[in-house]
């Protein structure tokens, strides 16, 4: 366990230095860090500042967040599959997203935005709860999440084709696909305080979290609150995906394949795995964010396909590894 | 001194009584063994005595907060889940939960105990999710026990167990009350109840209609009352002997 | 369709398909194998554009065209709004066309290729003008708008009224101001483009030239903040939001914006290769002077 820290804390570290340090002005690496730091009055200071700073930040925010957000839904619904973008959580947040810019709600009051988005997440979060809570198996919680994910998808399409903005239609991939690009520090501050409110919470559903691991009943005469659980589970999942689609659009797989890999190295405790998962959803991200920028520097290649390229065959695997196991 | 006191205790599900007014006392260095057939109300009877079902009555563990509760009495529920692939160790130090959260040499003692008593030294270090259904009972048993508390209460603990471990599990109770513990099991092998439990109690349609030591208890209009058998019985120089023979209408 | 028919019309989307990356609606004529058996002096002529419809209300003759698409009364987009109010409007779709019974349709090569091969199938001819990426090409263009319309005396005499009015606009500039057109998603306008001979014109070097843009593309933030411009010049923001237009409230655009002169907007006078250019060439000229001034 702590060697696996004295791995990811590292790796995150570098990553984050090396995004700072990836972008089109060609500035070399501690040009650029001392532009980050030292200031002063040229474009470089604004680059840093402006630019990549926000987007590293968001880049180890967001992907922290749905390391976390899927290593906790597992843990809850104690399915491996679940995941905020697999089952619609994340796309019923763009939906959110989408309509507070298109009503004008956001550009009225600013946190609308976020607000929208984690309502929408919110509401994703609780169907599939009512649909696949932890009686109901991986297949009622894909079916669910299939169902969900498409109508969110449908209306957050409709919503901007009837948008008399003729840029806006163009803009489904984005929501669905998401991406880092042009983000600044305005956005870190709008995601910041839903998400750290998401942290607070999900720090404490641990213990409960690991207390699941032997059914409801068990968990239960250890003294675990399960309502209490079940809405902190809820609220802190809205907060984070919802805040994160809110700026950077629905970014899959990170909540699936960053637990998968980590959770040998935690015991397979739930609880230790929450913390791993944010450091190595911080990681992941960090890295396919730096990718899109290397493979295709000149277009705004989507996150969200990379994360995808990666994760889908991972999901296939473990719905495999799932199969094999209940057959 | 009672480590489980229930009064009129009364549970109905969808507009049907499955427990009717039931009232029970169990104190330190008893193996109750609560016995009934199919649906008599025996898993209805725990998990309403714990708290974790509404129910009328009285129940001394329902009352106390949920954290003095897990202090007080263990669980183990039939349903045997492990949902990660956890160490042995691991799954077993879980019980240990309820007492706190940075684990402290109380805890690995509580643990090692554990893992003596139900002779999982060997899989200490083995996944859980990997053994077979009886050794992931007794790591659950053990799980139970790591609680440390002064009531144990199980639910068909030994049901899929070979005859070994379902008799060394037995005795593990039988030590634990010996050592001061009240223990609950719900079983149905009727000759280890006999041989190890100090009391059964015999559930039948909801209600408690006898309880008591197994030789006083166990007798041939009872069986034939509660679960429509015919039984041969003896007592030996190695104790009760107890064989259900055949059904009767 | 044959294997044959599909690459010629391969053949014939390609190039337009190309062009289609270039920015702006602009026309330039490809002469005669776009229109076909069109009649000498067209007297039911439909446009379908919104650059097409400014040079056919400029240039024919009272009666001659009977509707211009639906675009061109936004008076956001266009800027001959009021005049297109007196004809009747068309979406672009091949059925309203048709029941209009027009002997000419005029066609932008961004026109749905459907609908055009749709219209020619039921016998309708359409010219189709592609798009122009210079002030020489808006004269080109008046000249075949008058060649399809049969109005070639009237073409020719608008032809010379711009150039003269262009010639006049000719300054000499002795410090020229460094500008970045910067548009949603960060579309930049290099110097081969009509945008950038709007801004080369009235007196300002284009950074997207420098920067490795010359026929324009999408320009990071970044190289734009690297660049430095004295001024950036934006697209007018559309009605409702969009995530691609965001890009230009963001803080490093905002800061270059901060000048003296304020955020500088491209409007309808950009849009089309029509003697239009000509007041967006003032307009520039006019901010460039006031700039000097400071």
């Amino acid at each position: 366990m702590t060697r696996l820290y004295a791995l990811l804390v590292p790796l995150v570290v570098v990553l984050c230095v090396v995004s700072l340090t990836t972008g089109p002005a060609d500035v070399g690496m501690a040009e650029s860090l001392r532009a980050l730091f030292a200031g002063g009055e040229g474009p470089m200071t604004l680059v840093m500042r402006e630019i990549r700073l926000p987007r590293m930040l968001l880049a180890v925010m967001i992907g922290g967040s749905l390391g976390l957000a899927g290593a906790a839904m597992q843990g809850y619904l104690r399915n491996p599959l679940a995941e905020p973008g697999l089952i619609g959580v994340s796309g019923s947040a763009a939906l959110g997203a989408v309509i507070a810019i298109q009503t004008g709600l956001s550009a009225a009051f600013a946190l609308a935005l976020p607000l929208m988005a984690l309502a929408g997440a919110f509401a994703a979060v609780l169907i599939l709860l009512a649909m696949a809570g932890p009686r109901g198996g991986s297949l009622t919680l894909i079916l669910a999440g299939i169902a969900i994910s498409a109508l969110a998808a449908a209306l957050t399409s409709l919503v901007l084709n009837l948008s008399p903005n003729p840029f806006a239609a163009n803009e489904i991939v984005f929501w669905m696909m998401g991406s880092l690009a042009d983000r600044s520090m305005v956005h870190v501050w709008l995601a910041l305080p839903f998400m750290a409110l998401g942290w607070v919470i999900f720090g404490t559903v641990g213990r409960g979290l690991d207390a699941l691991t032997l059914g409801e009943d068990a968990a239960a005469s250890m003294g675990i609150n399960l309502v209490r659980l079940q809405w902190g589970v809820v609220i802190a999942t809205a907060c984070v995906v919802g805040a994160g689609t809110a700026v950077a659009g629905a970014i899959g797989f990170v909540g699936l394949v960053v637990p998968h890999i980590l959770r040998p190295f935690t015991g397979g405790r739930p609880g230790a795995l929450l913390l791993a998962s944010a450091l190595g959803g911080a990681a992941m991200l960090l890295a396919s964010d730096i990718a899109v920028r290397v493979i295709l520097p000149g277009r705004d290649l989507k996150l969200g396909v990379l994360t995808a390229l990666v994760g889908a065959p991972f999901f296939l695997h473990l719905v495999w590894k799932v199969r094999r196991e209940r057959a | 001194m009672s480590l489980l006191s229930l009064r009129a205790l009364s549970v109905t599900l969808r507009e049907r009584q499955v427990l009717d007014s039931v009232s029970l006392d169990v104190g330190p260095g008893e193996l109750v063994g609560l016995i009934g057939p199919n649906g008599a109300g025996k898993t209805t009877l725990m998990r309403a005595a714990l708290g974790l079902i509404g129910a009328t009555g009285e129940s001394s563990l329902a009352a106390l907060s949920p954290e003095a509760r897990a202090k007080a009495a263990a669980w183990m529920p039939q349903a045997r889940e492990i949902a990660w692939p956890v160490t042995v160790e691991t799954l077993v130090a879980l019980g240990r939960l309820p007492h706190g959260r940075r684990p402290g040499p109380a805890d690995r003692a509580a643990v090692d105990a554990a893992l003596a008593r139900m002779a999982l030294e060997p899989f200490r270090h083995r996944t859980a999710t990997r053994l077979s259904g009886g050794e992931q009972a007794r790591a659950l048993i053990a799980r139970a026990l790591a609680q440390d508390t002064p009531l144990v209460m199980a639910d068909e603990p030994i049901a899929g167990l070979d005859p070994a471990h379902q008799i060394a599990t037995m005795e593990v109770f039988r030590d634990l009350a010996r050592d001061g513990h009240g223990i609950i099991v719900s079983l149905h092998d009727l000759g280890l109840a006999a041989r190890h439990c100090t009391r059964v109690v015999v559930l039948a349609e909801g209600r408690m209609i006898a309880e008591g030591p197994p030789s006083e208890v166990m007798t041939a209009d009872l069986l034939a009352r509660a679960f429509h058998i015919s039984a041969f019985h003896a007592e030996t120089a190695d104790g009760p002997v107890f064989q259900p023979l055949r059904v009767i209408r | 369709m044959g294997l044959r028919a599909t690459l010629v019309a391969l053949a014939v989307l390609l190039p337009s398909a190309v062009a289609g990356q270039g920015h702006g609606g602009a026309l330039r004529p490809t002469g005669a194998v776009a229109s076909d058996a069109a009649p000498e002096r067209p007297r039911r002529v439909v446009s379908m554009n919104l650059c097409t419809d400014q040079l056919a209300m400029m240039l024919a003759a009272p009666g001659q065209l009977v509707s211009v698409s639906a675009l061109s009364t936004d008076p956001r987009s266009s800027p001959m709004a009021e005049q297109a109010a007196g004809y009747a409007v068309n979406h672009g779709r091949a059925e309203e066309i048709w029941l209009m019974e027009p002997d000419l349709v005029i066609a932008g090569s961004f026109t749905n290729r459907a609908t055009v091969d749709m219209l020619r199938r039921l016998g309708v001819p359409v010219a189709v003008m592609e798009p122009a990426y210079s002030l020489a090409q808006v004269s080109d263009l008046m000249h075949e708008m008058g060649r399809v319309l049969g109005r070639a005396a009237e073409a020719e005499a608008a032809v010379a009224a711009f150039e003269t009015r262009l010639d006049a606009l000719r300054d000499e500039v002795e410090a020229r101001p460094r500008a970045a057109i910067y548009h949603a998603n960060g579309y930049t306008s290099g110097d081969r483009t009509l945008a950038g001979e709007i801004i080369a014109l009235a007196g300002f070097d284009n950074i997207a030239a420098e920067a490795g843009y010359p026929m324009g593309g999408v320009m990071p933030l970044e190289i734009l903040a690297m660049a430095d411009p004295d001024i950036v010049i934006s697209g007018q923001p559309y009605p409702g939001a969009s995530r691609s237009e965001e890009i230009l409230g963001h803080p490093v655009v905002r800061a270059l914006r901060d000048t003296a002169v304020g955020a500088v907007l491209t409007d309808r006078d950009w849009v089309c290769g029509t003697p239009q250019v000509l007041n967006a060439i003032e307009e520039m000229r006019d901010i460039r002077r006031r700039m000097e001034a400071e």
